[in-house]
């Protein structure tokens, strides 16, 4: 188990995650933790290390795998009135809850008046090596169904913040967290009870000349762009999302009234992805403030591949965001 | 064993209650399919037409805070757990007294104060949600059993295979039921699964299972009490197989020309109301005028729920966006 963290010490995004988890365990009796592995083995990632000893076998439950039934059993618990939060091993095996989660989570409140207070984890992302089944962004499906809440933050602050007020909310939320970034961030959190709110976007870096509007691990990477272009006069405004149901549509568009560029960043496929969304919204209700095109960059409509080479020329990487934001500019 | 013998059991009380429930069942039942053939009702119809001693038998075995995780034919199980007749005639017609306030139709509500869930179409879903509902009384020490089941079709879904053996691994108390009626619409269940009987797969939980005679109220009710009572007991789920025969259509627009017509006529015999008069006789609990009298006592009460439902406002258009998001989430 983690130990109490001064303000000052830097926490890793994956111990923010267990930090959340723990201190919601710990203030609220209703919250527990179903998933595979996590209990003995205290998870993949590690991130419930010690939950099993310190909460015992019927708050963190160890399951067959059966990510349907899980997500299913942690609907009927959510219903009775408990926070179950689910683990997703990897993000991935998410498409077998499929079912439950967008035909019966996302819409017991709209058809009958039952809340489902349930949190989903699921750890998303490339960049680790995982190949098409250990590197999903799958936000995208559940992105089209309505009745789901969805975050994915960026940051250790955000990561704990946000999972706090995910499992305090009363609708099903699915918690994208991205493994990159597990143990590659850190930073010093407050050492008092804090909640990121749902719905709230996050100016990430303040800039005058193009919007970069993202979300996840294409954060940090807009940030790094960011500071390249700032030597050639080109000031990026990075806009990270933290989450995606419910939008925040004032944030996006007041960003993009200043700067009156938009690049939309992300990791999943191109193709129908919360990018194609934002641009139609901002083709829709900010057509006037509009000096270019709205430029997206996300990654092929492929697969997530294996092999380094070929994963890295999936990946967006910095120089995809310098060239557009160049290209941008000019207009 | 003679039904009459072990129906002894049952208090004459609870059995005339009983007999009420297959009665209203029929009669609102038979409405709601008169309404569809008048082009009144729109959408699916679904009923329990013959199979109505499913519901009234499990429902009438449960206690008041137990929870209920019905299947699209079990009409009985609303009706015990309070739903009147108005209410489920204004959510067939759409209408926003109905429970669902016209988001959904016909079988699709459900009320967490009444302790019933909203069946959803996608068969066996709601088994492991179901087992949910028992995991949460076990985390939280509560004696308390969850109901719950599908058809025969739906035992071939992953999520019937998942939240049985999630249930079993766990000890967990609820019951799971098939309602065995030989069709999963126009399949019959020769094509849907090798072994004979549906509940040769609870041993492959590690679950004990039987099969019951799904037409006879008082042994539903009994195979009910049972498996109620052991999940009571912290011993763990249990299976029932209720064989009976679905008599109607899969919808009421399905005439279900895949039946063979002298099935129909072999199980009209066995028909849930006549074999609960039969029992009742029996018993010297009812004699027919005493059956005339409950007929024309539901029928007022399902003509009253008539009248409410078509006299109740319809939903406005923009109510469309309401109910997306909860702001809370209440115990239960």
């Amino acid at each position: 188990m983690m130990t109490m963290t001064e303000a000052t010490e830097e926490v890793s995004y994956v111990d923010a995650i267990s930090q959340a988890l723990d201190e919601e365990m710990a203030r609220d009796e209703r919250v527990f933790l179903m998933g595979e592995d996590i209990g003995t083995y205290g998870g993949a990632f590690k991130i419930t290390e010690g939950f099993l000893q310190k909460y015992g076998e019927w708050r963190v439950l160890d399951t067959p795998l059966a990510e349907s039934g899980i997500v299913g059993a942690a609907i009927g618990a959510a219903m009775m009135g408990l926070r179950p939060v689910v683990e997703m091993q990897f993000a991935d095996f998410i498409s077998c809850a499929f079912d439950q989660i967008t035909e019966v989570a996302a819409k017991n409140h709209y058809r009958w008046g039952a809340a489902v207070p349930m949190v989903i984890r699921a750890p998303f992302g490339g960049g680790v090596h995982g190949g098409p089944f250990h590197s999903e962004c799958p936000e995208g499906w559940f992105f089209h169904s309505p009745g789901l809440k969805l975050v994915a933050p960026s940051t250790p602050y955000d990561a704990k913040g946000l999972l706090k007020a995910a499992i305090r909310d009363p609708n099903p939320v699915i918690y994208f967290e991205h493994k990159f970034l597990y143990r590659r961030i850190k930073s010093a959190l407050p050492q008092e009870d804090f909640v990121v709110p749902l719905g709230k976007a996050d100016i990430k870096r303040v800039g005058n000349d193009i919007s970069v509007i993202t979300y996840g691990a294409m954060v940090h990477l807009a940030l790094e762009s960011a500071q390249t272009l700032a030597d050639e006069g080109i000031d990026l405004e990075v806009i990270d999302l933290r989450t995606l149901i419910p939008i925040d549509k004032e944030a996006i568009y007041s960003s993009v009234r200043k700067t009156s560029k938009a690049i939309l960043l992300h990791e999943d496929n191109k193709t129908g992805g919360i990018g194609a969304e934002i641009a139609a919204r901002l083709a829709e209700d900010c057509f006037d403030c509009l000096d270019g095109p709205i430029v997206r960059i996300a990654p092929p409509d492929t697969p997530v591949p294996f092999s380094t080479p070929l994963e890295e020329f999936f990946l967006p990487k910095t120089s995809d965001i310098v060239s557009a934001a160049r290209k941008l500019a000019a207009y | 064993m003679d039904v009459a013998v072990t129906a002894k059991e049952i208090k004459r009380d609870d059995l005339l209650q009983m007999y009420h429930y297959l009665r209203l069942t029929r009669a609102l039942e038979d409405r709601i399919t008169a309404l569809y053939r008048q082009g009144r009702i729109v959408g699916g119809v679904y009923t329990s037409h013959g199979m109505e001693a499913i519901a009234v038998g499990y429902a009438s075995a449960l206690e008041r805070d137990d929870i209920i995780a019905p299947y699209h034919r079990d009409m009985g199980a609303f009706l015990i757990r309070g739903f009147t007749p108005g209410e489920v005639l204004a959510q067939y017609l759409g209408k926003r007294a109905g429970p669902s306030k016209g988001k959904d139709g016909n079988v699709h509500m459900g009320d967490l104060r009444r302790g019933v869930f909203g069946f959803v179409s996608h068969l066996a879903d709601n088994l492991p949600v179901a087992a949910g509902a028992a995991l949460a009384f076990k985390i939280r020490g509560e004696f308390r059993v969850v109901f719950t089941g599908t058809g025969d079709g739906g035992t071939s879904r992953g999520d019937f295979h998942e939240a049985m053996n999630l249930a079993a691994v766990r000890k967990l108390p609820v019951v799971f039921y098939c309602n065995n009626n030989q069709y999963a619409y126009s399949t019959p269940i020769r094509l849907q699964m090798a072994v004979p009987n549906v509940v040769d797969r609870a041993k492959a939980y590690g679950m004990p299972g039987e099969i019951v005679d799904g037409n006879d109220v008082a042994a539903v009710y009994l195979a009910a009490k049972h498996a109620i009572a052991r999940a009571r007991a912290g011993e763990g789920p249990t299976f029932l197989e209720f064989k009976t025969m679905r008599m109607h259509g899969h919808s009421e627009h399905d005439p279900a020309k895949y039946v063979p017509p002298e099935l129909l006529e072999e199980w009209k015999k066995e028909d849930p109301i006549l074999k609960a008069e039969q029992l009742l006789k029996q018993l010297s609990y009812g004699d027919d005028s005493y059956f005339q009298e409950v007929v024309e006592r539901v029928k007022k009460e399902v003509e009253a729920g008539v009248e409410f439902a078509e006299q109740a406002p319809l939903p406005e258009g923009p109510e469309v966006l309401e109910g997306v998001f909860a702001d809370k989430a209440d115990s239960y």
